[in-house]
């Protein structure tokens, strides 16, 4: 809770949303975006932190079906969402499909970027279930990974697209 | 961060008077890709935010002939709504080149309008497919030209408690077609060192301009629309050396910086490329053979 | 220990099981440093100077004191004052007073950034509000921004305290913190015999490792004594050292534990964050979590260094090199230390080199001290003359493959800085490159008009070895625990443990790494200097044997029998003279309980050298834009020598990433700063790291050359492919534009001028 005078003091604003197929209410100090929320609110540490000023893609969250960087966004906006985050991705007792491919294909190295790379890759191959290499390639564009070089990555998304079909 | 509200409008006067009430101290929020990262980066202070998006204008997408734009609608519904994309490629081109697909989700016309940068993608294509945007505050209502709407870096015609409603684009005419360029030394998520967006009008063979707008970012004060080489454009043959002499002409009228993404001379050059590769591309789109 | 000349069979090493990190890493569960959540943990933020050169006339904290939600404010006073000495890192060997400084300004800012105090605070949100309280007066100083005014006569000296050695002379008020030379032969006797010689100056960019995890320490001062730290480090017990050295706390009071670690590349060697919050902590009585925003890793975190390198190469008419010389000076940033040495011994290391000098000189400039990138200071130094080779290629007319194999070095070469190389695999991964389809393929025209090239070129770096420590702990259900001291920035958990279960004769899933904190596993040097796997694997290697040793004395007692008639093979444990007596691993371990307990034991080495070292040849081929001067990566070839690849996915992704991140120095790739010093550029926006959609696919040929000094002939490989892109890419560009960029980054503003300049003749 942030302390400041009275006169200008902020109040915590209660919020509901699906959060990763749960119905979930937090309180949220309305300038905190939904990644501080996430993570120190919620305790969700998946989603990380790379720049907090939407260049990395780390934090990338889904939001009613579309990728966004939770960075980029206001906890309080999450108000009637249906969010998923990196912890939603796996079903119970497995693995999805694209995060078994990210672990044959040796898509992470030192895996900060990898939770932001499955929410994002989920999403298209969601949308799209043939994104071929170009598309996949334009699709993770803003998620940055300076380990990988990219390549084991695409190739992952690709397997995981062959699976999924 | 100075600690701020959130207050969430529903209607147009809601938002409006919290605008009026918090006067400089609060802003409308729309995708946020802005508004966000200049707070945080303490570019200035608020004691408000209000959130646009529950708004029903400024989340309409509507095209009946003419395209009718919230204020606050992400560009991925722009470029995912092929009658649109069929209609409006300039806008398209613009709509789908603003960020990654994150940003995109959120990223508005009208945010990327109001926040009134000189790179700005999204502004020269709404100008040279001549958009009229309406601005509402607590005196009412009003309407301008896209082109007059930046008035230098960060700065527009919106006056104390105003704020955009939408931007209005009128029907293209038959043989009609745009394009939008910008070159960044990256292939996504990266600044346009230069960008330029071109319409065109051709005759009914296909090989006449009858008229032409073009538009160029990140080469002045503001996104600047290059009304010589538009002039120039009307009633020559859509020849690519025709194209290259219009460049020529657009490349005077920038007034670009030396900074971090690129030299003056780096620019002026840049304004002569793209303005003859939009130029080419409007007119294949014109041409119905894109 | 010697590798026989029969390639060595092996079960585990070679295959690529799934990392067993893995799923937590995918699963989002994985704890990074900026994960940690401890009860009544409260956050850290920092207070940085806007100037790059002041001095502090005055701070008064009082009103961050008084605020509420503040616990403990702190600035250079808290921080003990430190006489300067040897702080040795393992890898770098830096001064414990500069380090105390570097960390929290005492009396001057010498980097825009620096720390000049610190709150902690119920949320972080608050800390960032108090911080604007605290009012901090600054004497502002010309900056010394460039090598040129830090080295000019009469130049502004930016510490009074500074000794610098000039060839081994001491020398005062300097900016020059060092110059060394390395010599052997005579250059310029030979320079004259040359058929062509030619000189020319390189400037390269100083350029950040951009590990997408930010820096963050947490912190916690028991009322004891007993300092916790759990921290994103490449270097657990070097965070230690420097702690104990900086705040005068006895070692073994301070625990670190090395949390999952989001990239380092060399830039999480250093301290930041945690001595600031063990202060806060003592102050506050909490734990107290920091972390680094995007712009602060930017502005004040260890960046690779920049600089000029100037080369020169003389040839004999058969296209033989008979000397060459360098100049290399690096701006080491606010305090002494770029990496010239390493520069200077891998510039020429390609070759065979007969004569040779090289000058180096580490500058002291107002940026943020420099610290160790991905083979550290040769990047930027084989830029300079792995592009001056293709240059001369194109003077004399000689095919640069041709040239590099004609020259280059290999067993029994002196290395410019004199030691003589044993086996290594520097014409293995030439002749793997022209054995490819990429170098036999033709570069096809672009049918619209833009420039293609191809380019190639080759690199270097050394590596080291050092000390490390690795206990197994064997489990009653026969698979064993392993626990080692080397944080896993890319998959070494499972290479270790692969090493050790190539010896134990178990598949590599039943070996479980973990990373130990300082107080769990015996010391180990850091993650770096592509070490880990070869070293810290010897110590793997060194542990199962100590344990299959163990084990054999166990069964010998089951069977009642002496040890030297247990055999371990396969995986089992046979007698030689009864030979029905078989155990398997498991039967055996089930049976420790009844021959004397558990067996765990450590494994410790202290690896002498790399054994040679890790070349790579890469190849590439760019088409450009003449309208824009735009680069596209068309396709890329990297070639390396891995002496045994123990996991060859990881082997690829290390020779991928490497690539991608010289592509990116070569091409965008720099800080750009302003004359008051101050970095315009810190974002990842406008830094322009290369994204998904920047990079084709990096083809990789891995070069299985024995590493004489590891048992299954394994090399370090992490670092080297950092070193061939720029100048390959250089390579690629005068191929494709017919003009030469002598500077990094070659953006497009740079190439359009370089054509300009060509088509105006210049
Ligand atoms: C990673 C990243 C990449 C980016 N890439 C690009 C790019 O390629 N090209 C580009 O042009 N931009 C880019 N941007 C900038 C930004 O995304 C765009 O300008 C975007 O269009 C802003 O829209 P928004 O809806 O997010 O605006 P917001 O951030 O919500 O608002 C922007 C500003 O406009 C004001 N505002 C918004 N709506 C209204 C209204 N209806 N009435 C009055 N004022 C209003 C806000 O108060 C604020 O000052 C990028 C940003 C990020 C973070
Ligand atoms: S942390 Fe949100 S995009 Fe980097
Ligand atoms: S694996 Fe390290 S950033 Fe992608």
């Amino acid at each position: 809770m942030t302390q400041i005078p009275e006169q200008q003091f902020v109040h915590k604003v209660p919020v509901q949303c699906t959060l990763n197929g749960q119905s979930t209410e937090f309180l949220a100090a309305p300038y905190l975006s939904l990644l501080e929320i996430l993570r120190e609110t919620l305790g969700l540490t998946g989603t990380k932190e790379g720049c907090n000023d939407g260049n990395c893609g780390a934090c990338t969250v889904n939001v009613d079906g579309r990728i966004v960087d939770s960075c980029l966004m206001l906890g309080v906006e999450a108000q009637g969402k249906n969010i998923e985050t990196i912890e939603g991705v796996a079903p119970a007792g497995g693995l999805h499909p694209l995060q078994q491919a990210f672990l044959e294909e040796a898509a992470l190295q030192c895996g900060i970027c990898t939770p932001g790379f499955l929410v994002s890759a989920k999403a298209l191959l969601e949308a799209e279930p043939n994104a071929d290499e170009h598309r996949i390639r334009l699709w993770l564009a803003g998620n940055l990974c300076r380990c990988t070089g990219y390549d084991k990555i695409i190739r992952a998304v690709e397997k995981a697209r062959e699976e999924m079909k | 961060m100075h600690p701020y509200q959130y207050i969430p409008a529903t209607n147009i006067t809601e938002a409006v008077s919290a605008l009026a009430r918090y006067g400089n101290r609060a802003r409308i929020l729309a995708g946020g890709t802005d508004l966000l990262v200049q707070l945080r980066g303490e570019r200035y202070e608020l004691d408000a935010v209000v959130d646009a998006k529950a708004i029903p204008e400024l989340v309409e997408l509507t095209l009946d002939g003419g395209l009718t734009i919230g204020a606050a609608v992400p560009c991925y519904q722009v470029y995912e709504n092929l009658a649109i994309a069929a209609a409006f490629p300039g806008i398209i081109d613009a709509a789908s080149l603003i960020g990654g697909i994150q940003i995109q989700s959120r990223a508005s016309l009208g945010g990327n309008l109001c926040n009134s940068t000189p790179s700005a993608d999204g502004i020269c294509p709404l100008i040279v497919h001549s958009g009229v945007v309406t601005i509402t505050g607590v005196d009412g209502t009003r309407t301008m030209p896209v082109e007059e709407f930046s008035t230098g870096p960060g700065r527009n015609a919106l006056g104390n408690g105003e704020m955009l409603i939408s931007i209005n684009l009128p029907k293209p005419a038959a043989h009609f077609g745009a394009a939008y360029q910008r070159f960044i030394p990256r292939n996504e998520m990266d600044i346009a060192v230069v960008g330029v967006a071109s319409a065109i009008t051709l005759d009914a063979t296909g090989q006449k301009v009858e008229s032409a707008r073009i538009a160029l970012a990140s080469v002045g004060p503001t996104p600047i629309f290059a009304k010589q080489a538009s002039e120039f454009l009307a009633g020559q043959t859509a020849t690519e050396e025709t194209f290259a002499k219009a460049g020529a002409i657009a490349s005077t009228e920038a007034t670009p910086i030396s900074d971090m993404r690129g030299t003056i001379k780096q620019r002026h050059h840049l304004v002569e490329v793209l303005t003859r590769r939009t130029l080419v591309q409007a007119v294949r789109r014109a041409r119905g053979n894109a | 220990m010697t590798t026989t000349e029969k390639p060595q069979e092996f079960n585990v090493v070679g295959t690529r099981p799934i990392r067993h990190d893995g799923v937590d890493k995918v699963l989002g569960r994985a704890l990074y440093g900026a994960d940690i959540r401890l009860a009544s943990m409260i956050y850290g933020a920092v207070l940085r100077s806007p100037h790059a050169h002041a001095k502090i006339t005055r701070i008064d904290t009082s009103k961050a004191e008084a605020m509420p939600g503040v616990f403990a404010v702190m600035s250079g006073k808290d921080m003990p004052l430190v006489a300067s000495g040897a702080l040795d890192l393992g890898e770098t060997v830096d001064d414990t007073a500069f380090t105390s400084d570097r960390i929290m300004a005492h009396s001057k800012v010498v980097y825009k950034g620096h720390p000049v105090a610190a709150v902690a605070a119920i949320d972080s949100n608050t800390g960032l509000e108090a911080l604007k309280l605290i009012e901090v007066e600054y004497e502002v100083l010309k900056p010394v921004i460039t090598l040129e005014d830090a080295m000019a006569p009469g130049a502004i000296v930016i510490h009074e305290g500074l000794i610098g050695s000039d060839l081994g002379e001491q020398v005062k008020n300097t900016n020059i913190a060092v110059h060394n030379r390395l010599e052997f032969g005579d250059p310029e006797a030979a320079f004259d015999q040359s058929k062509t010689v030619i000189e020319r100056t390189f400037i390269i960019s100083r350029a950040h490792q951009g590990y997408i995890e930010p820096h963050a320490s947490t912190a916690f001062w028991a009322p004891d004594g007993k300092i916790t730290v759990w921290t994103t480090t490449q270097a657990p017990f070097g965070v230690r050292k420097t702690i104990s050295a900086l705040l005068n706390q006895p070692l073994s009071n301070i625990k670190v534990t090395p949390t999952e670690i989001g990239g380092g590349f060399g830039g999480k060697i250093p301290v930041y964050l945690e001595p600031l919050a063990a202060v806060l902590s003592k102050k506050a009585g909490r734990p107290v979590k920091i972390q680094m925003d995007r712009r602060a890793v930017f502005e004040a975190s260890g960046p690779g260094p920049g600089g000029t390198v100037k080369v020169k190469m003389g040839v004999d008419d058969k296209g033989k090199i008979t000397a060459a010389t360098a100049d290399i000076r690096y701006g080491a940033g606010a305090y002494p230390g770029a990496s010239i040495g390493a520069a200077a011994s891998g510039i020429f290391a390609c070759y065979e080199v007969p004569n040779v000098r090289v000058d180096s000189y580490d500058i002291v400039i107002n940026m943020s001290k420099t610290a160790a990138y991905r083979a550290p200071g040769t990047p930027q130094a084989t830029f300079a003359s792995e592009t001056l080779v293709g240059e001369l290629c194109e003077i004399i007319g000689m095919d640069p493959m041709e040239f590099h194999l004609l020259n280059a070095s290999k067993e029994g070469t002196r290395r410019p800085d004199g030691p003589l190389f044993p086996r290594v695999g520097n014409e293995g991964c030439l002749l793997a490159i022209k054995g490819s389809d990429h170098f036999k393929s033709t570069l096809e025209p672009s049918a619209e008009g833009k420039l293609r090239g191809r380019g190639m070129a080759s690199g270097y770096w050394n590596g080291i070895g050092n000390k490390s420590s690795v206990t197994i702990n064997v489990n009653e259900d026969g698979l064993v625990s392993l626990i080692e001291g080397n944080p896993d920035i890319g998959g070494t958990r499972t290479t270790i443990a692969m090493q050790a279960a190539e010896i134990l004769g178990l598949p590599a899933e039943d070996v479980h790494p973990a990373v130990g904190d300082t107080d769990s596993i015996g010391y180990s040097d850091l993650t770096a200097g592509s070490r880990t796997t070869y070293a810290t694997g010897t110590a793997a290697i060194e542990a199962a044997r100590m344990v299959i040793d163990e084990m054999k004395k166990r069964v010998a007692m089951i069977w009642e029998t002496e040890y030297e008639n247990i055999e371990h093979i396969d995986g089992m444990f046979i007698s030689k003279v009864a030979p029905d007596q078989k155990f398997t691993f498991k039967e055996a371990a089930g049976k420790l309980g009844q021959t004397g307990g558990p067996v765990a034991l450590t494994g410790t080495v202290n690896v002498r050298g790399s054994g040679g070292g890790s070349f790579g040849t890469h190849l590439v081929d760019v088409e450009v834009d003449p309208d824009t001067g735009k680069v596209e990566i068309l396709r890329y070839t990297a070639a390396q020598d891995a002496g045994k690849a123990v996991h060859p996915s990881y082997v690829e992704g290390q020779f991928q990433g490497g690539a991608v991140q010289g592509i990116g120095w070569a091409l965008n790739e720099e800080y750009y700063t302003s004359e008051d010093g101050v970095m315009i550029n810190s974002t990842f926006l406008d830094y322009r790291m290369p994204t998904s959609l920047d990079v084709p696919m990096i083809d990789t040929i891995i070069v299985e050359v024995p590493n004489v000094n590891h048992p299954f002939g394994v090399r370090g490989i992490g670092e080297t492919s950092i070193v061939p892109p720029a100048p390959a890419v250089a390579n690629a560009l005068a191929d494709a534009i017919g003009a030469r960029l002598y500077q990094t980054p070659m953006n497009p503003g740079r190439i359009l001028e370089a054509l300009a300049a060509k088509q105006s003749g210049k």
